[in-house]
């Protein structure tokens, strides 16, 4: 009989409050996925390849900018891109038609690229393509503005894009997205003289209030295509980032 | 909705912690969330009960601290609380700040219960794992 409450159940008992104890762990909660994501990194890091990730809500503009980049960059640097979508490889098939080796993720209903799904698509989608290392892999992720800020990848630089037919509040809207980025660029600026609704300067504004000092340019890539500025901040980052891995190349081999 | 991403990721965390503890089961379980980490407390709660079926946490409880948005100004190096769209600081309007709280998605503590067998034969060498 169970001494405590005196039931006739076998073997009944009561856990005394010394079977209680609680542990403290302050780790992350992502840190699974951040383990995954810095894996991913250093992967990255020893091929030299600067690696992208391209966030914003669907339709900005993100598989545009990417074809009119190619163009731009061919002959003075390879790019690849890694497709997340929810469902088909459209995307990935319109970025093939203009030559750019592309791979897609459906991620069924995720809302989001994690750093394993990453991972998994690096072993079937090498860094190099007939013979050219890949010198800017860009991660086109999931259309949304809300879970993909979530998800480190392994990425060097975070650029979100934001159209123009979104409205110019959307980083007060969605500050957590907006804080993660290093480029925000305002896509579709050739419809700016169509809109009423849409101030470059009030989205400057809205960025600058979540305490941030991102930079941005603007971008059209449709019928107008304009995309200088933002071609020039990518060779300045490509060149950035083979200085500093030559740097801590040098920096290691000295050691 | 990545909410019951990070609430299995959570899961797969505290079942780890209670297996190095040698426990048998989980009670109240306590996060840390700000609200600049992208998770919303009230969704977390509700992945929270679909998640926690399971070995080891199937009567886990889930206790959210909220952390407060707190900023410090490089410029007059004062902090303040700030809203998590307006983070500027509130002396001289600076929006050149520090976050020095509110993106937190963090595992704080656990509460692990033991049947008393399992208890007859502590490991003296066993430490909680801090990390």
């Amino acid at each position: 009989m169970c001494e405590t409450c005196g039931c006739s159940i076998p073997d009944h008992k009561h856990p005394t409050p010394a079977d209680h104890h609680t542990v403290e762990v302050l780790e992350g909660l992502m840190s699974a996925n951040d383990r995954a994501a810095a894996h991913n990194r250093e992967h990255f890091n020893r091929t030299g390849v600067l690696v992208i990730n391209l966030m914003s809500s669907p339709g900005a503009g993100k598989t545009r900018l990417l074809e009119e980049t190619a163009r731009a960059l061919d002959g003075k640097c390879s790019i690849a891109v890694i497709e997340g979508d929810l469902e088909t490889e459209n995307d990935a098939e319109r970025l093939r038609r203009h030559g750019i080796p592309a791979h897609q993720i459906t991620t069924g209903n995720a809302c989001h690229l994690d750093a394993h799904q990453l991972h998994h698509a690096l072993h079937e989608f090498p860094l190099e393509h007939e013979g050219q290392a890949t010198d800017i892999l860009f991660v086109e992720n999931v259309g949304n503005l809300v879970c993909p800020a979530a998800f480190d990848l392994g990425q060097h630089l975070n650029v979100v894009l934001l159209s123009t037919t979104e409205g110019d509040d959307k980083p007060a809207k969605y500050p957590v997205m907006f804080r993660a980025a290093d480029l925000v660029v305002i896509s579709k600026a050739d419809l700016l003289p169509l809109l009423d609704d849409f101030s470059i300067e009030h989205a400057g504004n809205s960025l600058r209030g979540l305490g941030v000092e991102t930079p941005t340019l603007t971008t059209c890539a449709g019928k107008t295509v304009d995309i200088n500025a933002w071609v020039e901040w990518l060779t300045d980052q490509l060149d950035q980032h083979r200085n500093n891995t030559q740097q801590k190349a040098a920096t290691t081999a000295a050691r | 909705m990545h909410e019951l991403s990070v609430c299995q990721a959570l899961l797969d965390q505290v079942r780890d912690t209670a297996q190095a503890h040698q426990a048998d089961g989980v009670g109240m379980i306590t996060v840390r969330i700000g609200p600049l980490s992208g998770v919303e407390p009230d969704l977390l709660q509700q992945a929270f009960t679909i998640a926690r079926n399971g070995p080891l946490t199937s009567s886990a409880t889930l206790n959210i601290e909220r952390a407060p948005v707190r900023i410090r100004c490089r410029d007059c190096e004062q902090e303040n609380d700030a809203r998590s769209n307006r983070l500027l600081c509130s002396h001289c309007s600076s929006y050149r700040v520090d976050l020095i709280s509110g993106d937190e998605m963090l595992l704080a503590r656990v509460e692990l219960h033991r049947a008393e067998s399992s208890q007859n034969s502590p490991d003296p060498e066993r430490k909680p794992s801090h990390v």
